[in-house]
């Protein structure tokens, strides 16, 4: 297996009084897609958000590339090459679609090349162009969110649950779009609950719960243990109900 | 996919909506035209009324800054008034010291020593929101009442550093020779002071609405008042981002100071706190972080102010609380509430 691009290591979050991440281990190889999969509340936002920087682990560490990153701040992890497209997309609703991507392009000028093959993959951050992003439609705001983190090339691109709400339509064409993107060897570190979805671009999964990893291992593997499955989504399915 | 072929909906926006937006802007115009009808006289109304937007210049120049501080990182800075006074104290010792330009008939050389003196005005003020923004209002980032109570302290530290420097007095400011006197059109008297007033105002609204819509620091801002952690997500600092509205805001109360004084003729050590209940008013019915709702805001205080001081004086400042209320119960988020999206 590839070289691991992003390694948690006993990864301990609080917010204000809460203990939520409580010693998160979680491996990200370069170049392929590792899904994080677990129920409402696992804490799987939570380690996005970690990772990012928008909360700062208080106990052990993340190591990205040749780096550890874990007291960096925001600004300074994006810019060693990490995006984030987080739960609630994060658009700037009073801004346009094209300054949306202005901005998400903050290295210069956008390269027409990349906006160009960016408008292929989602054809209405081009028809919306000139929009107020606030007035796009779920679908479409989702769209721009994935649009804004990779107008520029990133390393590794943290995606949380992308088709969230999202018709199947619009959920198929969002998932062609991350396996486009996956050819391009950006590594993704993808939360989804739905998992047909998930597994149909996943290389590899872990399955969190109460703010741990409790499974880890490659996804055709889970995809072919339906004992293991039953195991770890029965999990989930008991915490929807 | 499918929705793709939908045509950009952007037109489409419902008809109430669109009224909705243009509202406000149209209160202006309307509270002129209430004022015109209640005063009888045009010659009076014309004179009140540029008054009236003259004051009005003045409050959104200081309160411009103030509300894109709390806007951006939600800071409530009670200090704000320290940076009008001390403004006003540097602008009049500058002006002092370029008597010989002020008394000069040249009307050229009369408005470089006003120019000289808000420059310096806005670079000390500058530098001192530097000072302030560094060692009080960092430390106590995202804590309302610590920092009600620490820029409080700020205020007043600084208005005793201008009894050290100043003395305890009020001093006399007076306006350069082609700034005195007044223009009459009919009947009507138009102090020229006042249209400078204007015209400085309406140039500093239009320059800061074309950087907010059309530069990238200016989008940043936007984005910076609606979601402040994606703006870092996506690599900008937003603390320096900060640093720097919070300068640029207190340099703009520090012009506004001088702008105050040359109109009051006054200047006090207390001069800004004394503002700042107007400039708190602008900047609530504008909607906490809108510079354009603070403009028309501080349109509307300003006329109104006026307009009650003529015709009722005893109840001229309730007016201006009444006309806060007024707005909230409309809008209980000001004219044009800010997107947030926490
Ligand atoms: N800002 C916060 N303040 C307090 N508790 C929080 C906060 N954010 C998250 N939590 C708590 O942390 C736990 C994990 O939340 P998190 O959002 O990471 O879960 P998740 O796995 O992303 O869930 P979901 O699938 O519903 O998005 C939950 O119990 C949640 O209530
Ligand atoms: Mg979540």
């Amino acid at each position: 297996m590839a070289e691991n691009l992003l390694t948690l290591s006993g990864v301990h979050t609080h917010i204000g009084p809460y203990h939520i991440l409580q010693g998160v281990d979680l491996a990200v190889p370069e170049g392929g897609v590792t899904v994080l999969l677990g129920r409402n509340g696992a804490g799987k936002t939570t380690t996005l958000r970690t990772i990012m920087g928008l909360w700062t682990a208080s106990q052990g560490g993340i190591r990205f590339g040749d780096h550890v990153i874990t007291k960096l701040s925001t600004p300074e992890i994006s810019r060693r090459g990490i995006a984030l497209v987080p739960e609630d997309m994060g658009i700037f609703t009073d801004l346009t679609v094209a300054e949306n991507m202005i901005l998400a392009a903050a290295n210069g000028p956008m390269d027409p090349k990349r906006l160009a093959w960016i408008k292929e993959l989602f054809p209405p951050i081009g028809n919306f162009w000139n929009s107020s992003a606030g007035t796009l439609s779920g679908g479409q705001k989702q769209m721009l969110s994935v649009a804004r983190a990779i107008i520029e090339p990133r390393r590794l691109i943290l995606i949380d649950e992308p088709t969230k709400g999202l018709a199947p339509a619009i959920i198929k064409a969002m998932t062609d779009a991350l396996k486009e993107l996956k050819e391009t060897d950006t590594t993704i570190l993808l939360v989804e609950q739905n998992f047909a979805m998930a597994s149909s671009i996943g290389d590899t999964v872990a399955v969190m719960d109460d703010g741990r990893i409790i499974h880890s291992g490659r996804m055709d593997e889970l995809v072919a243990d339906v004992a293991l499955q039953e195991k770890l989504m029965g999990l989930s399915l008991e915490a929807h109900q | 996919m499918s929705e793709t072929a939908i045509k950009p909906r952007i037109e489409k926006i419902p008809l109430k909506e669109q009224l909705a937006q243009k509202l406000p802007v149209l209160l202006v115009p309307v509270l002129a035209a209430v004022g015109l009808i209640a005063i009888g006289n045009p010659a009076s109304w014309l004179t009140l009324t540029v008054a009236g937007l003259a004051m009005g210049m003045m409050i959104f120049i200081m309160a411009s800054g103030l509300t894109v501080v709390f806007g951006l990182m939600d800071v409530i800075n009670f200090g704000h008034g320290a940076f009008v006074a001390v403004g006003a104290f540097v602008g009049f010792t500058v002006l002092a010291w370029l008597a010989g330009w002020t008394a000069s008939p040249s009307v050229f050389m009369n408005l470089t020593a006003v120019l000289v003196a808000i420059l310096a005005a806005m670079l000390v003020t500058g530098l001192l929101g530097l000072a302030f923004e560094r060692v009080i209002v960092m430390p106590v980032y995202g804590e309302h009442l610590k920092q009600i109570l620490v820029t409080m302290g700020g205020l007043i530290v600084a208005q005793q550093m201008i009894y050290v420097v100043w003395g305890p007095d009020e001093l006399h400011m007076s306006r350069p020779e082609a700034l005195q006197g007044s223009l009459v059109i009919g009947e009507a008297a138009i102090e020229k002071y006042r249209l400078v007033a204007v015209g400085i105002g309406l140039a500093l609204f239009l320059g800061m609405r074309h950087i907010l819509k059309n530069t990238k620091i200016g989008l940043l801002v936007r984005a910076g008042v609606e979601n402040g952690e994606m703006v870092e997500a996506l690599g900008y600092r937003v603390r320096r981002l900060f640093l720097i509205v919070f300068m640029t805001g207190s340099a703009l109360a520090g012009l506004g100071g001088v702008m105050w004084g040359l109109y009051q003729e006054t200047i006090t050590a207390h001069m800004g706190s004394e503002i700042m209940v107007l400039v708190f008013i602008v900047v609530i019915i504008g909607g906490l972080g809108s510079v354009e709702g603070c403009f028309i805001g501080a349109m509307l205080v300003g006329l109104l102010a006026n307009y009650t001081a003529f015709l009722a004086p005893k109840v001229a400042l309730i007016s201006t609380i009444a006309l806060m209320v007024a707005v909230l119960m409309w809008r209980p988020q000001g004219l044009y509430p800010v997107v947030k999206a926490k």
